[in-house]
């Protein structure tokens, strides 16, 4: 098969013309300076090539059957999340000359680019109420790890006190960035009661070596975090106050962190547009106060004029950056999340003010009415008392793996296990609810539920 | 003076998303109410809770689709036409490929769905792995870097990690003048201080250099291959000898990888570790700045610092594993850019091992003949075959008071994406040609006689050239102004 050839337009006739302007005979003697005894002598051990219709048959074949053979009920969150996402995200974000484009480099012809990150950059600002936002980071986890870098270049110090409430992948990126040898992490951990950080231990431990302090809101177990005034004490003692989130439609009702103290937010916007997609490609939000700056990572879009004083954007404050501080750059990143930020810009411009409101209304509503639903129970029961958005733990009588495996019988998807990240809470299920899911469908997850602890 | 003001297509003005809509105006629609509405408050205390998302827009659909629609067309990417952006390899990114990650068993998959449900993911990743490991000869592969930067982050986290369970404090990393800024700020994130080899007149390391400087305080070398200037590290075997002589590791960033598949295997020129760009040389579009995907394939003796989970393979069963005592942890949350894996994966099934290699034998055909119809116009500061892509210098336009800048802007408005300029930095005014296999003769041929008209331009019409573009949307803009006076968001 040599369909690949629609890759590759080359005639016999093209390649002859073009041998003889360069002055070599064949197509290997363009390979000369690489060393004789370098080069393959044999082909690829690589699968035939398939021609588009027999590919695209084998990828339907490796789907997973969830979706591709449903209808299944999922419950699944804890980091990634199953939200509505209007037509027109696809429909705009697949344009070619936005998904087909290298990054900005050459304003003229790359204004839409630049334009809509501009429109995002303003946009996670008024969502999480700070005051300026990068362009986009990889995801809600390297996102809060370079959270935790930048606030070591701002204060130098060494203690790091990391909420044990934050999403397990995101606190294991943040030992995988953190060296040793500069920064310690002070795990804190939750309270057995009400889920949320246990702020009494994380305020004793606030002194002059704390660089930062992390939590998660609302944290992995879905609860609102209280850290009124948590803030304050942070400043006081010299730190810096990050807030992680993975959850962005929460902030269609909460509070701001912004409002609350935060130094910087670092979270994932995976819900905003971006489907969950087996884990990625998300979207690392990161926004921090004015005076921090010069001290972010990441790409940065602002607004100029051009030589005929109309409106442009360019990239900017790239001193920061890799390519021309090389070694002293603030990060090392990028290429970064750019077509995501674009599908979150066009998402909350169709959700716009009142209709991200009603979708995290939605996701609360459908979630207090699942947590209605257990609370009468006698083989489950809900295990923080502290409010939750979409998300809450629950404590079953059984073995959480094979209540799953039950329920996937009647195929929902029941909840995440939790005792693979906390050992402790082996019997204890994640479940999520949003929009997505019917009343119908919580109906029967809370049934198969009591079915499968029977 | 100008000469002359050429005519600008229809290029229409539109303003911010905040300065459209009306108040009320709608442009969604959710599912329907089926619970009783929760008033927030009296489930979460009011002080948590805020009373409006202010400045967001209020918008109708169709208000938001031309919006957009405006936007892109304000922008120019490889479905545009020639993109010869230098060691970015804008190659076409195939259609198909877009449908295939849009498959809904791959797109509505949660990361957290049981294993049992996924075994055909999990087979396409490792597959995938075994793919890249064959193409760059190395033992295995991690997909979970979501960049090329993250990969060799990755990368030389690895590294670190072999050494110090070796017992070995290395503060040093030698780094080309040719490398990326990525390889030397990455040395720093990885806690190394990057030291730099200057590279010969030739353009390419020398052997004697890494002996000079190579010693037990260096962990590794980090070397692009083909490097920034196009040409083959063709000393790389030697190099890697001299370091792993000394108990050092090869990096090699593979952000070149689209000269040499099926030619040439970095795993059997020495390299030890080597990050693969799927979103230049495995075709996933580039996204104006993301989501990209950097494997990073690694030799045996680096196996167990490879991030978890690590897919592996038992009875025709595939399964995560996360016990990996000694694994230098997560770079991202769960797997990695999944979907652009799947991009990747169709790529390269649709190639085959001898697609792939017609791929770079094109790609190094285009720039070779590039270079050869240019170098009579533009200056060639190292005249010699180069790889995927060569590197021209304004030296001979600049006797006419016309820099680099000026001519990647020229290029504007003759409706060519301008090459990488300025880099690498070990070339003054560097202009950086990639013109991938994805291109035919008559493009390039357009290209270069457009090239050729430009260095007329320079010496008879220069100020065609510095007051270039005039047919984009809008002029040169205020760079110094928006670095000085930072605006990065829309105030009203």
């Amino acid at each position: 098969m040599d369909d690949f050839i629609r890759y590759i337009p080359h005639t016999e006739e093209d390649c002859r013309k073009m041998l003889e302007t360069i002055g070599v005979r064949s197509v290997d003697d363009l390979f000369r300076s690489i060393p004789e005894e370098y080069r393959l002598t044999k082909p690829l051990d690589l699968p035939e090539a398939l021609s588009e219709p027999d590919l695209l048959r084998h990828l339907q074949r490796l789907q997973s059957p969830i979706f591709s053979e449903g209808p299944w009920s999922s419950f699944l969150g804890g980091g990634a999340y199953h939200h509505f996402i209007p037509a027109v995200v696809s429909a705009l974000s697949s344009r070619s000359e936005f998904y087909t484009a290298y990054t900005p480099y050459q304003p003229e012809i790359s204004q839409g680019t630049l334009q809509a990150i501009f429109e995002y950059q303003t946009l996670m600002c008024q969502l999480t109420g700070m005051e300026v936002s990068n362009a986009s980071m990889y995801d809600g986890a390297s996102s809060l790890a370079e959270a935790i870098l930048m606030a070591y270049r701002i204060t130098k110090r060494k203690k790091v006190l990391l909420s044990e409430a934050i999403h397990p992948d995101y606190r294991r990126v943040i030992q995988t960035y953190l060296d040793p040898d500069q920064q310690e992490i002070v795990s804190i951990p939750y309270r057995k009661q009400d889920g949320r950080t246990d702020y009494a231990m994380l305020s004793n431990l606030l002194d002059g070596d704390v660089s930062s302090v992390v939590i998660q809101h609302p944290n992995f177990f879905g609860v609102i975090e209280d850290f009124r005034g948590l803030g304050e004490k942070v400043h006081q003692s010299g730190g810096v106050m990050v807030v992680g989130f993975s959850e962005a439609v929460a902030y269609g009702i909460l509070t701001p962190p912004g409002e609350m103290g935060a130094d910087i937010i670092a979270g994932e916007g995976q819900s905003l547009g971006i489907p969950v997609s087996y884990g990625g490609p998300y979207l690392g939000i990161f926004a921090t106060r004015e005076k921090y700056v010069r001290n972010m990572p990441g790409r940065l879009v602002g607004e100029t004029v051009d030589l005929e004083g109309k409106r442009g954007f360019v990239l900017t404050l790239a001193t920061r950056e890799q390519h021309i501080r090389r070694e002293r750059a603030t990060s090392n990143i990028c290429t970064n999340e750019g077509l995501c930020a674009l599908m979150a810009t066009i998402f909350l411009s169709t959700l716009g003010k009142a209709g991200l409101r009603e979708m995290a209304l939605m996701n609360l509503s459908k979630a207090e009415y699942a947590k209605k639903l257990i609370s009468g129970s006698r083989v489950c029961r809900l295990v923080f008392v502290a409010p939750t958005f979409n998300e809450f733990v629950i404590r079953v009588d059984g073995e959480a793996e094979k209540v799953l495996e039950k329920m996937r019988k009647e195929k929902i998807l029941g909840g995440v296990s939790l005792a693979r990240f906390y050992p402790e809470l082996d019997h204890h299920l994640l479940v999520t609810v949003t929009e997505m899911v019917t009343k119908e469908e919580i109906d029967h997850w809370a049934e198969a539920l009591e079915e499968a602890l029977r | 003076m100008m000469e002359k003001i050429l005519d600008r297509g229809l290029t229409q003005d539109e303003a911010l998303i905040f300065e459209k809509g009306g108040e009320g105006r709608k442009g969604y629609s959710l599912p329907r109410w089926d619970v009783e509405e929760t008033s927030a408050s009296n489930v979460i205390p009011s002080h948590f809770l805020r009373n409006e998302l202010q400045g967001f827009p209020q918008l109708s659909e169709v208000d938001v689709v031309r919006h957009f629609t405006r936007l892109s067309q304000w922008n120019y990417g490889v479905d545009s036409g020639f993109y010869p952006l230098g060691s970015c390899t804008m190659k076409y990114n195939p259609k198909v490929n877009e449908e295939a990650a849009r498959l809904p068993g791959f797109s509505l998959l949660h990361p957290w769905s049981p294993e049992t449900l996924c075994q055909g993911v999990l087979r396409m990743m490792h597959e995938m792995e075994t793919f890249l490991a064959e193409i760059t000869g190395m033992d295995h592969v991690t997909l979970q870097p979501a960049a090329g930067a993250h990969g060799e982050l990755a990368g030389m986290m690895m590294v670190k990690a072999c050494l110090d369970r070796r017992g070995e404090i290395r503060k040093k990393v030698l780094v080309p003048d040719t490398a990326h800024g990525t390889n030397c700020s990455t040395s720093t994130i990885a806690s190394y201080q990057a030291v730099e080899i200057k590279s010969n007149e030739k353009g390419v390391i020398s052997p004697d250099e890494v002996a000079r400087q190579m010693d037990r305080d260096v962990a590794a070398i980090m070397v692009t291959n083909p490097n920034t200037l196009g040409f083959f590290e063709e000393h790389l075997g030697k190099i890697a000898e001299i370091v792993h002589g000394k108990g050092g590791f090869v990096y090699c960033d593979g952000a070149n990888l689209n000269a040499l598949m099926g030619i040439v295997r970095l795993g059997d020129v020495g390299v030890d570790v080597v990050h693969i760009n799927l979103h230049k040389t495995f075709s996933t579009p580039h996204g104006g700045g993301g989501p990209g995907a950097g494997p990073v394939a690694i030799k045996k003796e680096l196996a167990p610092y490879l991030p978890v989970p690590v897919i592996t393979r038992e009875d025709g069963v595939y399964h995560f594993d996360y016990h990996r005592p000694h694994s230098i942890g997560k770079m991202k949350a769960y797997y990695g850019n999944f979907g652009v894996m799947v991009k990747a994966y169709a790529y390269i099934l649709s190639m085959g091992g001898g697609g792939l290699k017609r791929a770079s034998q094109m790609a190094v055909l285009n720039a070779n003949y590039l270079m050869k119809r240019l170098k009579e116009h533009f200056y060639l500061p190292y005249d010699q075959p180069c790889m995927h892509e060569c590197v021209f210098t304004d030296r001979i336009q600049e006797k006419h008071h016309v820099s680099t800048l000026d001519i990647a802007k020229r290029l504007i408005d003759y409706g060519f994406h301008p090459p990488t300029i300025y880099f690498p930095l070990v070339v003054k005014g560097a202009l950086m040609m990639e013109p991938t296999e994805s291109e035919s003769k008559e493009n390039i041929d357009r290209f270069i006689d457009t090239m050729m008209q430009i260095a007329e331009e320079a010496e008879e019409t220069p100020d065609l050239l510095r007051q270039a573009p005039q047919r984009a949307k809008v002029r040169r803009l205020d760079e110094v102004l928006a670095a000085r006076k930072p605006k990065l968001k829309w105030t009203g």
